[in-house]
Formats: structure tokens, C-alpha cells, sequence
């Protein structure tokens, strides 16, 4: 059985775009926006292209579902070095619990050891696809992980927990979710992008697959955080001390 | 209708985690909430104690397990899944602990999760950040199904004490599964306040250029009885351990004072101190975005200006 890592990408609007709002409130404007795969996901293929360039995988298989449009990122993701995409068209977006059991279908066809996606979407930020996945799989997962080592049937991960670094050990198959600090992944040369147009990309019609794309979360409305107001300004240190004193807020 | 909330507790084997008591709070903002923490330990004694004295909360259960000696989502999930059926609402703090297990949790009950609950609209109605904090959405959960979520801790005061629930001692319901096993945790242990619930945080940026600057900025925390927070500029410069990282990807945090030294302000960071009460800036350029969102700007050389602070205390 051939040694596969498959990879879940999710196309969000690129992190330095400053989003705005839609005036009625029912969602973000994303017409026009840049959009790029999210960046835990390139931090996770990056992983899992170190993986297979150190002989510890043959072939990285990246997935992702979503519309047409998200065929510009599996191909930057191709020419990073990815072998082969698979995209699920699904026009409308799926949530977590969806995205995990089309994904498990892609895993039964696939048979991976190995599944790494990021640690969360940036767009949503709900952080919850690989951990239903890996419920719904029966098998362990490692989230937020900062270092993975792979040994016979089993890994050994790092994972950035608030108190600081945990190892665990899982049993592969397994889903790891990863974290910034995993590594840093490489840029795309130019030969590689002309490359990566002759990869394998294979579109699956959601249908296809016989998951439900059912909707759990209606969307109520989308506002603007409260805004901080800009306060005042200080001449030194000796009057930051003065005002921090004033306001109390140097004794509890 | 009322509502029969299950929270999870996070725990060190001995002690009670702060975000916990954050949930109870949480929860008792549903209507008519009957509320129960379930403390999955090895030796639940001491913590289900603790739970049973915050306010508001009506019952705790107890699974007593070898091995809930260290906390791991795949023997927690499917205990709590089992535990589950009966409760309209199955909560836990959106710390690592919480993020790492409930999505496990929500996919064994077959329901979506509701992830970072920063205010309670409704039994079924919530409002959470998306977008790193820019944007903020009002979800709702279908009326007849389970909600499970995580709660954004800062956005919640902790539950006092002073309750005296009954606590009950439960049969583990399944067998947890062994393919995933603990290794090791390093934490640095240290005497200062706990970042995510500490009063008064001193945060440091990449311009502080060292690790040995850093410990300019212990010193000043030790005499404010502050905790120390940091960019991730600076984390991965490796100026400050990982644990210290503030923001999206780092500790949402609300102290009553914040205070960003050499720190730009960029969104990813900004998320993280949103909640705070009082937010102070020093940076040496005035266009820094920091100053934008500051209730006190001080412009200037951070090397000069952080001694110049202490010797004023
Ligand atoms: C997906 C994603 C997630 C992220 N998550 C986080 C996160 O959780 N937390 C986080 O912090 N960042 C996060 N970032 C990174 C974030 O975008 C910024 O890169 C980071 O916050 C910058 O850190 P900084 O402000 O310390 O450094 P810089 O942006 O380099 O700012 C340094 C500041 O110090 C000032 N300065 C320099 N010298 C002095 C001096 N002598 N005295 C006074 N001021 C001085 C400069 O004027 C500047 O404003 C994330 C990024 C991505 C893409
Ligand atoms: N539509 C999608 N297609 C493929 N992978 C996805 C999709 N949505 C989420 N993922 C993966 O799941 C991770 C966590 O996403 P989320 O749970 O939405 O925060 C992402 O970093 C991706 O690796």
C-alpha cells in the first residue's frame, strides 16, 4: 500500500486583506478580495512535503472542498510540490461537521497514515475540522502541533498547549492539526508553477459522494466588533506613571 | 423550556482551572439553566470539590479513570458522548483543553460546535468572533438540537464561590481507546500571575531584540505583580517561551491593564487584548497601529523608557 498523506486546504481571504462588513449585515464582502489557502494549511503541507522529501511518505495528496475558484489554490499548492488534488465542488460553504465526513470519504478512498490540516481556518477561525475527523474516523488526533516525528505505525507530536509543550504519542493512522511554529513553508518558484499545471487535479461533485451538505448554524447577522477609541497621548514616563496612578490601576 | 447545561472542567489533577468558573458564568447567562461540571480525573476528590462550591452550579459528576491522569481528547470525547444524551447544552472553556476536545465531543453527538462563545443571545443564540476578532456573527442552533460549544473565557467574570453542590460519582460509561498515549509536558513553572487571568499584563514585542531585554520587562511585571505576555514576533524570535504568546494564534486575554512594549499592533495581535480595560502603547514610532486602539500613548525609545518606569514605582 502506498505510503499517503493527504492534506485538507481551505481557501479564505488572504490574511492581510483588512475585511469589511456587508451593509446588511449578512455576511463579509469577499467579491473582489484577495483570497489564498489558509495559512496553517501551507504550514501543514509544507510538514507533510518535508515528510515524503525525507522518505518518510511517497506521495501528498491535498484536498479541499469548495467552489470552482478553489482550484487557484490547489494549483499553488501543486506547485509547492503537492502530487495530486482532489476538489469537491460544493458552491456553498460546508461547516466543520461537513467538511470532516466528506473528508473521511476522501480518506476511505485514499488511505492515508497520515492526515494533517491546519490548526484553524482563519476565515471562520472555529478550529474544530480535524478534531471531528478524527472522532468520526475513530482514530487519534494531535492538535496544534509544533514538532512531529514519525516512527513504525506510530508519531510522536508536539503540541502547543496554554501551560506550554505536551508530546503525545498516537497510533498512525492518525489526523494532526498544525500550529504556526511547525515550520516555515517554502515559496513557490516560477518552473514549479508552470509544472504544477500539468499535475493531477480531480473534481468530485459533492453529490458524488453521499454526504448531506446539511447546515447546522444559521447565520444571524455580521457586525463590527465594538471599536476602541484612541485615547491620550503621554509626554514621559514620569506622567504614564502619574495617569496609571490616578486612574488606580497600579494597586488591585 | 429550560436548559440542562453539561460544562466540562479543566483541571491539573489538583486544581480547578480558572476557565471553568468562566463557563458557570457563561452558562447562568442561559434562562433557567440547571447547571452540572463533570470532572473526569484519576482522583476527582479535590477538584469536584472545588467545582461543587461555584455559584450557580447545581451538581457534579465525577469519572474516576487511570487514564484521565493527563487529559486527552480521544478518552475524554467519547465519556462525555455517552454522558451527553440528557443535556440540552455540553460547554467547555476555549482554551487548549476546551478547543482540543469539544469539536471531538460535538462529532460523537453528531451536532455542530458553536466555537468561542463570547455572549449568550438565546438558549440556541450566540455571538462569536470571526475573522480574528473584525467581524462578529450571531449563529443559531436549530431549537431542537444539542448545542455544544467553547466559551471564550475573557468575555466571562468567573462565578464566585459559596455553592454547595452535591457531587455524585460516576461509573466511567466506556472504555476509552489506548491508541493515543501521553508523553511528556514541559511547563515552565513560574511564581508570577497566570497571563490569562492575571490583572495587569506587561507585553513585549520583536523590538525588544533579546531574550535578555526581556528580562528588563520580568522585572517590571514583578513589581507590578504583573503577568508577562509577548508578541509572536517575539516568541518566534525566541525571545519568550510560546506560552506567553498573545493574540489570535496566542491567549485572548482581559486584564484591566495591558501594556504593549515595542509591539507594532498588528490585527493578529490586536485580537488577543481587545477585552482589556486599559490598554497603555510605547513604541518609537508614533504610526504605529498599537496607538490607534491605546487609552494611553507613550512615544519613545522602549530602553530608555521601561528603566525610567521602574525606578518611578
Ligand atoms: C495566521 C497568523 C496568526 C498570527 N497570530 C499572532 C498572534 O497570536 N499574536 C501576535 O502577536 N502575532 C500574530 N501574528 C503575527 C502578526 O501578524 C505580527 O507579525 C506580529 O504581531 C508582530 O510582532 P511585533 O509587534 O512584536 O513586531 P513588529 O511588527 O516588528 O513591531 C515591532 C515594533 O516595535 C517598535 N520598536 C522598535 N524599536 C523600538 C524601541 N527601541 N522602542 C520602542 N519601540 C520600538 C517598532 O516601531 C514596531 O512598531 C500572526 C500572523 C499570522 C499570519
Ligand atoms: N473546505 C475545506 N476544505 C478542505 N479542508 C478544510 C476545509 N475547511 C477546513 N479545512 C481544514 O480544516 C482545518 C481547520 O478548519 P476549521 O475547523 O474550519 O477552523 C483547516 O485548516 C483545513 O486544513
Amino acid at each position: 500500500m502506498m505510503k499517503r498523506i493527504v492534506v485538507g486546504i481551505k481557501r479564505v481571504v488572504d490574511y492581510n486583506v483588512r475585511i469589511r462588513i456587508k451593509p446588511d449585515g449578512s455576511g463579509v464582502v469577499l467579491d473582489g478580495v484577495k483570497m489564498s489557502v489558509n495559512p496553517f494549511d501551507e504550514i501543514a503541507l509544507e510538514e507533510a512535503l518535508r515528510i515524503k522529501e525525507r522518505a518518510g511518505a511517497e506521495e501528498v495528496v491535498v484536498a479541499t472542498i469548495g467552489p470552482s475558484d478553489c482550484q487557484a489554490q490547489l494549483r499553488t499548492c501543486l506547485a509547492m510540490g503537492a502530487d495530486r488534488a482532489l476538489h469537491v465542488l460544493s458552491d456553498a460553504p460546508t461547516e466543520p461537521l461537513t467538511t470532516a465526513r466528506i473528508l473521511l470519504k476522501l480518506i476511505e478512498r485514499e488511505q492515508p497514515f497520515l492526515v494533517l490540516l491546519g490548526k484553524q481556518a482563519i476565515d471562520d477561525d472555529n478550529g474544530q475540522t480535524g478534531q471531528m475527523l478524527a472522532a468520526l474516523w475513530q482514530r487519534p488526533q494531535a492538535t496544534f502541533a509544533s514538532k512531529i516525528e514519525l516512527g513504525e505505525g506510530k508519531a510522536q507530536v508536539t503540541r502547543e498547549v496554554d501551560a506550554g509543550l505536551e508530546t503525545l504519542e498516537v497510533d498512525l493512522p492518525a489526523v494532526i492539526t498544525v500550529d504556526l511554529r511547525l515550520n516555515e513553508p517554502r515559496y513557490v518558484k516560477l518552473p514549479e508553477i508552470m509544472k504544477a499545471k500539468k499535475k493531477p487535479l480531480e473534481t468530485l461533485p459533492l453529490e458524488s459522494l453521499g454526504v448531506a451538505p446539511g447546515a447546522h448554524l444559521t447565520t444571524v447577522r455580521v457586525a463590527a466588533p465594538p471599536q476602541r477609541q484612541k485615547g491620550i497621548q503621554v509626554e514621559n514616563a514620569a506622567a504614564l506613571v502619574a495617569t496609571l496612578k490616578e486612574k488606580g490601576l497600579l494597586t488591585s | 423550556m429550560s436548559a440542562s447545561i453539561l460544562i466540562v472542567a479543566e483541571h491539573d489533577g489538583t486544581t480547578l482551572g480558572a476557565g471553568t468558573a468562566r463557563c458557570v458564568a457563561c452558562a447562568a447567562t442561559v434562562a433557567q439553566a440547571e447547571i452540572t461540571v463533570v470532572v473526569c480525573a484519576t482522583d476527582a476528590s479535590a477538584v469536584a470539590r472545588q467545582a461543587a462550591a461555584l455559584r450557580g452550579v447545581h451538581r457534579v459528576l465525577t469519572v474516576e479513570h487511570p487514564i484521565h491522569a493527563h487529559p486527552l481528547a480521544a478518552a475524554i470525547a467519547p465519556q462525555i458522548a455517552a454522558l451527553g444524551g440528557p443535556y440540552t447544552h455540553v460547554l467547555g472553556p476555549s482554551s487548549t483543553f476546551g478547543k482540543d476536545l469539544m469539536p471531538r465531543i460535538a462529532a460523537l453527538l453528531d451536532t455542530a460546535q458553536v466555537s468561542d462563545i463570547m455572549a449568550v443571545e438565546g438558549p440556541h443564540r450566540f455571538r462569536r468572533p470571526i475573522y480574528a476578532g473584525n467581524a462578529i456573527v450571531t449563529v443559531e442552533v436549530p431549537a431542537d438540537t444539542k448545542v455544544v460549544g467553547t466559551v471564550r473565557t475573557a468575555s466571562f467574570r468567573a462565578a464566585g464561590v459559596g455553592g454547595t453542590a452535591q457531587i455524585e460519582k460516576i461509573d466511567a460509561p466506556v472504555e476509552p481507546p489506548s491508541h493515543t498515549r501521553f508523553v511528556s509536558t514541559s511547563a515552565a513553572k513560574s511564581d508570577r500571575p497566570d497571563l490569562q487571568t492575571a490583572a495587569r499584563v506587561i507585553s513585549g514585542g520583536r523590538a525588544l531584540g533579546s531574550a535578555e531585554a526581556f528580562q528588563m520587562l520580568y522585572q517590571l511585571a514583578d513589581k507590578l505583580g504583573a503577568a508577562v505576555g509577548a508578541s509572536r514576533a517575539a516568541v518566534d524570535a525566541g525571545y519568550a517561551p510560546n506560552e506567553l504568546q498573545v493574540g489570535q494564534t496566542g491567549k485572548i486575554i482581559a486584564p484591566e491593564l495591558y501594556v504593549a512594549i515595542g509591539i507594532s499592533g498588528a490585527i493578529q495581535h490586536l485580537t488577543g487584548i481587545k477585552d482589556a480595560r486599559t490598554i497603555v502603547a510605547i513604541n518609537k514610532d508614533p504610526e504605529a497601529p498599537i496607538f490607534e486602539v491605546a487609552d494611553i500613548g507613550l512615544v519613545g525609545d522602549l530602553f530608555e523608557i521601561v528603566p525610567q518606569i521602574e525606578k518611578l514605582l
